[in-house]
Formats: C-alpha cells, sequence, structure tokens
C-alpha cells in the first residue's frame, strides 16, 4: 500500500506545514490550517512536546506565531522542559512570536453558585491571539477543566463553541487529550468535539525497551499515512519516521568506490562497490567485520568523504585503539571532521528509536559513507516482520541520499553453511552486496575467508579467498584448493613450501634429463660421424677395384692387338703376352 | 442582621463580560448579599473583561462571572450568577446569624 499520496495532497485543503521531520510526510503537508486537530495519548507519550514544536516551528519557519495556552504545567515548567529541544521560549515570547497562558483552576478554591459561562476563557485567548497577531493556537490539556469545574454540562457546551469559536477565527489548533480507558480516544470525548484531524501518540515498552509511536487516526478531507509509525524526541525535536523511504525510485549512480582493501575491489569486478549501495559483512564473531567496516570508513575518510560510522559494540575510543593495531590510524579523521563516531548500547532503546536517531544524525551530518556494525545487535530478540520494514526505511532512506552503506552482521550460527546464512534476519535480500566472513577450522588453527555471495549490477569473483589481519592491515590471498578441501594458514604455508621444493627436484630432474639427452645426442653424431668415415673408405676401396680392373681390361686389349700384329695379322688371340 | 465574623474590610471583585443579564445578576446579588450580611465591610470592584482582557490572566479566571474574595485571605472564588445565596455566603465564608 502507497501511504504517500502527495499529488492528491495539493488539490486538498490548505494546510499548516509542522516543520517536524516526518509528520508533514505523513499528513501530506502538515495538519489542516486554520481547523482544530486532536493530539491524544496517554500520559508521558509527547503530546506537550509534539504541540510545543508545531508552534516554535510555526512561529520561527512559517511566520506564524503562535500561544500555548496550558492547564497542568506553569510557563516556567514548560520553558525548562522544551529547553531541551534547543526552544528558548523567553526568546520567543520577548520578540512576541509565542504568547504562553497558563490557566490553573483549583476545584477547592471554587464555589458554584448558578449560571455562568467560560467566556474569561474565551477572553484570555483572544487576547493573546490579538497581542501577538497569532495563527496557531495550542490547548494543553483543555481536559484538566473537567477537574477543575464541577458542571460538566456547561463545559462540554462551552468546549463545543471553544472549538467553533478557534475555526471561525481561522486558528489552526492543536488540543491535546489524555487517552481514555479501553478503547476511547480520549477520556472525555473531545474527539467529538475535534473531527478534522486526530492523532494519536503512543509510548510502549516491549522486552524493556520503550518505543514512541504516533500514527493519524483521522484526517477528514485528506490523504494520510495510516500506519503506526515511530518516533523519537530528540536534541532537534521530534523527528517521526518518514515513510518516504516506501518510494522505490533511487537513483542508481554507476560511479564505483573502493572498499579500501584492493583486492577485494578486484573480486567485485575489479572496481569496488557503487556508490549509494548497500553493502552487509556477515560473519560469525571474530571474523574481521568490524575491521572490514572500519577499513571501508578509513578509505572513505582518504577520499575526503564525510563518513558516519554506528558502533553498537565498542566505544569509539576502543575503536579508534582496535583499529590502531591493524595499521590503521582513524584519529586524524576524527579530529578533522570527516570521521563521526556514534557508539551507543543497543539496549538504549528500541530499534525503532535507534533508526529514528541515525536519521537525525545523517540529517545533521550529511555523510557520503555509513558504517553501522554491526547491524544485528540493533535486531536482537526482534521478529523479522517487525525488523524489515524498519530497516527497509533506514537503507532506502539513505539510498535515497546516495550515501554509500556497510553494515556489518553478527551470525550466529557458528561457521555452518546454512546457519551463517539463514540468520541474516530477512535484510539480506534488501542488499546488493553482501561478502561473507567464515572461520575454517583445519590442522589446529583458524582462519578467516572471504566470499562474495552476492553483488548486483557487477561481475564478481564466485572465489573463497583468505582474509588476513596484520599490523598492515587486511589482505586478501589466494588459498589453496584441493582435492577436498581449501588449505588456509599454516596448511596454505606448507603447501606452497611443499609446491616449491617439488617444483625445485623437478627443475633438477629436467636439466639432468637434458644432459642426458645431450650426450647422447653427441654419442650418435660420433656413430653417423664413424660411419660416414667407414662408407667413404668402402666407396674408396671400390673406385680403385673398379680402376685396376679397367686398367687390367685395356691392357689386355692391347695386348691383343699387340699379339694379332705379332702373328700376322688374320688371327687375334687372347693368348699370352708377348 | 448581623454577622458573627470579625470586623475586618472585604475586599471583592466581580469579573464579568460585558452587560449580560448573567453579569447584571451577578452583580445584583452580590450588592444585596454585602447589604445583607457585610453592611459598611465590603468594597466591591467590577472589572469588565471586555475592556481590560489583560486583568484575567492575572485571578486565574475562567468563568463568567466569577467574584473573587482577594481580602481576607485566602483568595476564594465564586462562580457564577450568585444567584444561590447561601452557596455564595459558604463560599465567603460568612456564617448568616441563626436566631
Amino acid at each position: 500500500m502507497n501511504n504517500k499520496v502527495a499529488p492528491l495532497a495539493t488539490h486538498s485543503l490548505p494546510k499548516a506545514p509542522t516543520g517536524i521531520i516526518g509528520l508533514d510526510e505523513i499528513t501530506g503537508g502538515g495538519l489542516p490550517s486554520g481547523r482544530p486537530t486532536l493530539v491524544c495519548g496517554s500520559a508521558g507519550c509527547g503530546k506537550t512536546m509534539l504541540s510545543m514544536e508545531f508552534l516554535v516551528r510555526g512561529a520561527t519557519q512559517f511566520g506564524e506565531p503562535g500561544v500555548f495556552m496550558m492547564f497542568e504545567e506553569n510557563a516556567a515548567e514548560l520553558t525548562a522542559n522544551v529547553r531541551s529541544m534547543g526552544f528558548d521560549l523567553d526568546q520567543l515570547v520577548k520578540e512576541k512570536k509565542i504568547a504562553l497562558d497558563h490557566v490553573h483552576i483549583e476545584r477547592s478554591e471554587i464555589e458554584e453558585t448558578g449560571e455562568y459561562d467560560l467566556e474569561g476563557l474565551f477572553i484570555r485567548l483572544g487576547h493573546a491571539i490579538d497581542s501577538i497577531g497569532a495563527k496557531r493556537v495550542v490547548l494543553d490539556t483543555v481536559e484538566a477543566l473537567f477537574a477543575g469545574l464541577p458542571n460538566h454540562g456547561i463545559l462540554r457546551a462551552e468546549l463545543r463553541r471553544l472549538f467553533r469559536w478557534l475555526k471561525n477565527r481561522g486558528m489552526t489548533a492543536i488540543i491535546t487529550g489524555e487517552k481514555g480507558e479501553g478503547n476511547a480516544i480520549t477520556r472525555y470525548g473531545l474527539e467529538e468535539y475535534v473531527a478534522d484531524c486526530v492523532i494519536t501518540l503512543d509510548h510502549r515498552v516491549t522486552e524493556q525497551i520503550s518505543t514512541r509511536r504516533l500514527r493519524v487516526l483521522k484526517y477528514r478531507g485528506s490523504a494520510h499515512g495510516t500506519n503506526e509509525y515511530p518516533f523519537l524526541i530528540g536534541e532537534r525535536g521530534i523527528s517521526v519516521l518518514p515513510i518516504t523511504s516506501l518510494r522505490l525510485d533511487h537513483a542508481a549512480p554507476a560511479e564505483r568506490l573502493s572498499t579500501g582493501i584492493a583486492r577485494l575491489d578486484e573480486m567485485l569486478g575489479r572496481r569496488g562497490v557503487f556508490r549509494g549501495s548497500s553493502v552487509l559483512v556477515s560473519g560469525s564473531p571474530g571474523t574481521g567485520k568490524s575491521s572490514l567496516g572500519a577499513t571501508f570508513a578509513d578509505a572513505a575518510c582518504h577520499r575526503g568523504e564525510r563518513t558516519l560510522l554506528f558502533a553498537y559494540e565498542e566505544s569509539s575510543a576502543q575503536i579508534l585503539r582496535n583499529m590502531r593495531s591493524i595499521g590503521m590510524d582513524l584519529e586524524p579523521w576524527v579530529k578533522q571532521g570527516l570521521l563521526q563516531i556514534h557508539a551507543s548500547r543497543p539496549a538504549l532503546q528500541g530499534l525503532e528509536q535507534h533508526l529514528v536517531a541515525m536519521h537525525d544524525t545523517v540529517q545533521a551530518f550529511r555523510p557520503a559513507v555509513v558504517v553501522v556494525d554491526p547491524i544485528s545487535n540493533l535486531t536482537l530478540d526482534r521478529s523479522d516482520s517487525e525488523v524489515k520494514p524498519t530497516l527497509m526505511r533506514l537503507i532506502d532512506f539513505l539510498k535515497q541520499q546516495q550515501i554509500t552503506t556497510l553494515f556489518t552482521s553478527l551470525t550466529t550460527g557458528g561457521s555452518g553453511t546454512s546457519a551463517a546464512e539463514d540468520s541474516q534476519v530477512g535484510v539480506s535480500s534488501l542488499m546488493d552486496t553482501w561478502l561473507l566472513l567464515r572461520n575454517v577450522e583445519f590442522n589446529g588453527e583458524r582462519n578467516r575467508t572471504l566470499y562474495v555471495l552476492k553483488s548486483r549490477g557487477m561481475v564478481h569473483s564466485n572465489q573463497v579467498r583468505e582474509f588476513i589481519l596484520s599490523d598492515a592491515g587486511i589482505d586478501l590471498v589466494d588459498v589453496y584448493v584441493g582435492a577436498d578441501r581449501v588449505l588456509t594458514g599454516t596448511a596454505r604455508v606448507t603447501q606452497a613450501a611443499h609446491e616449491h621444493s617439488a617444483a625445485e627436484l623437478r627443475q633438477e630432474d629436467h636439466e639432468r634429463k637434458l644432459r642426458q639427452l645431450a650426450s647422447r645426442q653427441k654419442a650418435i653424431q660420433a656413430q653417423i660421424a664413424a660411419l660416414h668415415a667407414e662408407g667413404e673408405a668402402e666407396e674408396a676401396e671400390v673406385k680403385f677395384a673398379i680402376a685396376q680392373e679397367t686398367l687390367q681390361e685395356k691392357n689386355t686389349q692391347q695386348n691383343t692387338a699387340a699379339m694379332a700384329q705379332l702373328r700376322g695379322g688374320t688371327k687375334t688371340n687372347n693368348g699370352d703376352s708377348q | 442582621m448581623k454577622t458573627s465574623s470579625t470586623t475586618e474590610t472585604f475586599e471583592l471583585r466581580l469579573y464579568v463580560a460585558g452587560q449580560t443579564a448573567k453579569s447584571l445578576a451577578a452583580f445584583a446579588n452580590l450588592k444585596r448579599i454585602c447589604e445583607t450580611h457585610l453592611a459598611g465591610q465590603y468594597r466591591i470592584e467590577v472589572i469588565d473583561l471586555l475592556k481590560t482582557p489583560q486583568l484575567a490572566a492575572g485571578d486565574q479566571i475562567l468563568a463568567v462571572p466569577t467574584l473573587v474574595r482577594r481580602l481576607p485571605e485566602p483568595i476564594k472564588k465564586i462562580i457564577g450568577d450568585l444567584s444561590n445565596e447561601e452557596r455564595v455566603l459558604v463560599g465567603l465564608n460568612l456564617q448568616p446569624v441563626t436566631e
């Protein structure tokens, strides 16, 4: 369901912005202008703070002075109370931007005799409005009158008249009311008279952790978010966790950021992660998640980007000291104001409160990189259905601001694959890149390994790397992948040495074989030469024999001819020589 | 008729908002009661909040008409048109003399 119906808000009724972070988003622009709004909730839920902020923001940011009529606290108490939110009421009163009026009635002092009305209240309010030209009015808590005035019939009639009167004067008003018994919205049924807009506040404690929530119960003539939204009363006033996060339209820059570890960047398509993407680093205890997170932060500071580190396990001093042990000095960044470390206990407040506080801090500091270490502590003892939407809001909020985030997450499942991958409270689907750190126990030692489980939008390595923490920082090295297991640590070193010596041996063997071959070749050459010589000798002999025979024949022929001559020439004979 | 109370002066303020029926009735009732029980011992100041609205906050006035007994102390407030004499006397701490 889409809670924000922004286009509708423009042609619905005019609205008076509250200036309260998130509330204007939920209400599509603010409270109904010129009409009363009922804000109700139990004691201590923040009614007074909300209405005071509405008034102060109106006076300081929107040029609408306001009257605060209080029925419970007096002006001095109220001034002191809201100073904690950074509001200086004394100054605003002096500047005639705010008028305070404390209405107090003591039942014991009052005797009722006959007919009366509450014209005195109208006159006081009218006087206060006229004195500063107010456009906004808060009545906090008008129900106190029910305790002070015995005749409720008159009181109800007069309240009805009062709200109509406020409307006629065009006052944007907040009327606060105590939550009633059971399902009643207010104790005295004020919702009967103030029907334009009803906001309920709630302060719930589950698992000993309190969470404030706000809900727009009703908003006549306007679309509005109907969910319960957590809110926080912080140093900068109230922040309601905004719902803009339910949209899915953030930009996707193609710019890449280094993770601070060259080998890791290489695994992530050689260039690191996308700007504005979210990285989840999960692993069992002691796998080096925090160090990885700190390296990421350090790299961002090196680039000159503002970085925010939320630490939920270590104090900032401890982080600085521990990171020094791996050769990383974060302190200069802190001093330069590039790095802010916010350390707090996760049990300090509920998840929503933490997230709202993170929102506040992010909006004040405007970082480029946010590291949350670890996110799993925030989600302790919470069911997935509660955690996921809240985390989604945070992640989407950060994405909208194009902030690159790294969350670490502690997995409780030890080193088993399925356990480590299952315990991600459903947040992994929100993450763009997921790095898994795992301890591998083998050969009498534990070694850290890292792999990229997923990384959207880039080619990434499927290889397991050994993750080494040394006093020079983090490094990744290739592991040896044997026939049956991955070798890390000393086993890897042994394997390397083993392979090295094997190579040396092989080298020698080759050389020997070459030498053998050479000498054999030499021998063959010699044999060839000998045979060659033999052949030549034979040839010479044959030639000699042939020459001899040829000569003999020649001689014989000559002899025969000579003989024939000698014998008288008729008969030729081959007989003996002369 | 005399009252049993002391001789100190009663300083009374009646807050009204314009000349309404209720405020006129309240003033008339007050005048009568004072004349009856506090003759010569009282002073009434009528404040019309329509003319001086800034005075409403000082005495914490909400209801109109309101009668404020400023003296003798403690401060007492009586709201309404003062039509119930008995309750006005209780409110002013005046016990009527029973003959």
